[in-house]
């Protein structure tokens, strides 16, 4: 019964420690895209953010300047994204898989050297008294500080998106380029802003990975979970609490499959390691629209450039 | 004197080869910077790192094009990428965005390995044990991507990321077989399967450097050519992807065209694949695939999907890759520099098709104000 009991607490902690960067990842892209640009170069933003957090961990055993600059890696690659999308008002499905090619070969580059080395990561934290609570403790408050930062920025992004002033400019910009310019808001500099940002957080997902999970650099190492996390932006419907349900089920999903490798489940592991994919098939199925009957909640806007000569 | 930004009305036709050719060249100087500063931080010695740049850039474009072995080698990495940027053409063209080339082609190449070494090891004529292979793989190629093309024409689902999806899921199915039940009791606990009958090889030429693999793929091209330009399916396809409005009240199914132009679209990768399996690998392994399906992505769009040109593009980007893995021997430069070259061309290719929106008008009378 034990053991048991220890295996149930052990994925599901495990479940917390994969969908981390899965949660980054889908609220950065929460912010993009609710202004109405299209990303699809999340695994290029997640590996750029990989490897310079790494490279940066490293370099100065400084885990704030491995955050920083994983952020500053993703926020030029959102620069570039911002550029060609909402300057040139190129398509922004080539440009995001522009973006994913770019990053996938940079990080690779940049990680030449840092294969097999090991660079200052993030330690576990026991939070007093929270992580002494029966189950929940060992589950939720027994993870390292960017765990912490997920949860609290879930409803933070929450209210921000819903409840305030620049979120509401960030919907209507999202929502109604045409009806924000009339308002007098900048859309340009909106989309610029929250491409960047969006794309810095996306960033610090892949630092997860390098800094925290696997606590390595590995060429690829995200393995697709950028393109899991777009699927989840979808499941999502750009809502930031659904996004913390999904990366936990597809977390989850990761961790059931590991562990039961672990134990030594007789299932290949090469079966068990195509879960997360089959599941985001599953997923977006079942979220699409003529399945849902309803409208999903995207951005009106997205993925239509705005040029202010074209105004209707 | 004033210069002007204006709004072309119509895009040159020029364009279209103009833009991709220095879309290219850009990016080629681009990625020289990257070199650059790679080989920098590598020697510390600016012109040491210039002489090294020039040099790997000498020893990439020479070897693929202008040696008699390194350009058998471009034409042999050319054939699955013509084959897998024809086969994304062929729904790019209704703006399906199909990115499971990689996957399509996986499965193109299980199938011809099941054919060979299990379904059809009795065959002994080779002509027919190659035409049952391609067949097999084209069928599984189509197979894998009806999944997403049930999903886009019954529920809408999104394509983009359901193909990606079911390329991991292809290519850990591959990894279980090769690992698993099929592999080679002879091979040394290598992973790959044994080695394919000798009626089920194409034949080569040249001493072996070269299979008619090549021939099928220009062939493909040619049929697929006629397709677009004087077929009923070829216009009709174009005015779903232009159009989907106007294709509908003209009478077109769209859940007819979008299942045929996704399924059409992964028998020919999977073709390929089956073509690279009894042509070049003659044995199924883990990632014998460079990532054609995702480079085959940059060719079908550099050529603008014109499959004549999809054949021109295919064999530089084959030379690309050659010279990359000459690169990875010689100068221990990372598979991951073609990712880069890559990337930058599409982005070159971007904003160049932006660029040529506009046009610079130069008039030589003064500027009259107008307030």
């Amino acid at each position: 019964m034990n053991n048991i009991e220890s295996f149930i607490l052990s994925t599901l902690s495990a479940t917390v420690r994969a969908g981390t960067p899965l949660l980054f990842a889908v609220l950065g892209t929460i912010f993009t895209e609710r202004s109405g640009v299209m990303n699809l170069g999340l695994e290029g933003f997640m590996l750029i953010g990989a490897i310079g957090g790494f490279v940066a961990s490293y370099q100065t055993s400084s885990l704030l300047a491995a955050i920083l600059v994983a952020m500053l890696a993703g926020a030029i690659l959102g620069l570039v994204h911002a550029f060609f999308t909402v300057t040139l008002r190129v398509n922004q499905i080539v440009s995001g898989l522009a973006i994913t090619m770019l990053g996938t070969g940079l990080s690779g580059l940049w990680g030449k050297d840092y294969i097999g080395v090991i660079a200052r990561r993030f330690e576990p934290i026991k939070i007093p008294v929270l992580s002494e609570i029966p189950y929940v403790g060992q589950i939720l408050f027994s993870h390292d500080l960017l765990v912490y930062i997920s949860f609290i920025m879930v409803p933070l992004m929450w209210v921000f998106i819903y409840k305030t002033r620049p979120g509401l400019t960030l919907r209507a910009v999202g929502e109604s380029p045409d009806t924000a310019d009339a308002k007098g808001i900048n859309v340009f500099a909106v989309r610029y802003f929250y491409t960047i940002l969006g794309g810095s957080i996306t960033a610090i997902g892949g630092a997860y990975l390098s800094l925290a999970y696997n606590s390595m650099w590995i060429e690829n190492m995200t393995a697709g979970r950028g393109w899991i996390a777009i699927a989840l932006v979808l499941f999502a419907t750009w809502d930031p609490a659904k996004a913390l349900i999904g990366a936990y089920l597809f977390g989850g999903i990761t961790a059931l499959g590991l562990r039961l490798q672990a134990v030594g489940a007789h299932i290949s592991p090469d079966f068990l390691k195509m879960l997360p994919y089959l599941l985001t098939i599953a997923v977006l199925f079942f979220t699409s629209t003529d399945t849902l009957k309803r409208k999903v909640g995207a951005p009106a806007s997205l993925g239509v450039p705005y040029s202010r000569e074209e105004r209707t | 004197m004033r210069i002007k930004i204006e709004k072309r009305l119509t895009v040159p036709k020029y364009s279209s080869i103009l833009v991709p050719v220095l879309s290219v060249a850009l990016a080629l100087f681009l990625m020289g910077i990257i070199l650059l500063v790679f080989f920098y931080g590598r020697l510390g010695n600016l012109s040491l790192a210039f002489r090294e740049t020039f040099e790997a850039y000498k020893e990439m474009l020479t070897w693929p094009f202008a040696n008699k072995y390194g350009i058998f080698s471009t034409l042999m990495r050319m054939v699955p990428l013509a084959f897998v940027g024809l086969g994304l053409s062929f729904a790019y063209r209704m703006k399906i965005w199909n990115i499971g080339g990689e996957g399509q082609l996986y499965m193109g190449a299980l199938a011809a390995t099941w054919g060979a070494l299990y379904l059809f090891k009795d065959v002994t004529s080779p002509v027919l044990m190659i035409i049952l292979i391609s067949i097999l793989g084209a069928a599984a190629g189509g197979i894998w991507a009806l999944i997403p093309a049930l999903m886009k024409a019954f529920a809408k689902t999104d394509e983009i990321v359901v193909t990606l999806m079911l390329n991991y899921v292809a290519i850990f199915w591959v990894d279980y077989l090769v690992y698993g039940p099929w592999k080679d009791p002879k091979g040394y606990g290598f992973p790959g399967t044994a080695p394919f009958p000798d009626q089920a090889r194409l034949a080569t030429l040249f001493k072996g450097e070269f299979h008619v693999g090549f021939f099928i793929a220009v062939a493909l091209a040619i049929v697929l050519y006629y397709v677009y330009k004087r077929t009923r399916w070829g216009m009709n396809s174009k005015i779903v992807g232009d159009n989907a409005q106007a294709a509908r009240y003209s009478g077109i199914s769209i859940i007819k065209y979008t299942i045929i132009a996704l399924v059409v679209s992964g028998a020919i990768a999977g073709l390929g694949g089956a073509v690279q399996m009894m042509g070049i690998q003659h044995r199924l392994q883990h990632g014998f695939s460079p990532g054609y399906g995702y480079t085959a992505i940059i060719v079908a769009w550099l050529a603008k999907l014109n499959p004549i040109a999809i054949l021109l593009v295919a064999f530089l980007f084959g030379g690309l890759l050659v010279g990359n893995d000459q690169l990875q021997m010689f100068y221990k430069l990372p598979m991951a520099l073609i990712s880069v070259f890559q990337g930058l061309v599409l982005f070159s290719l971007l904003g160049g098709e932006a660029i040529a929106k506009y046009r610079l008008r130069v008039s030589r009378e003064e500027a009259v104000t107008n307030e």
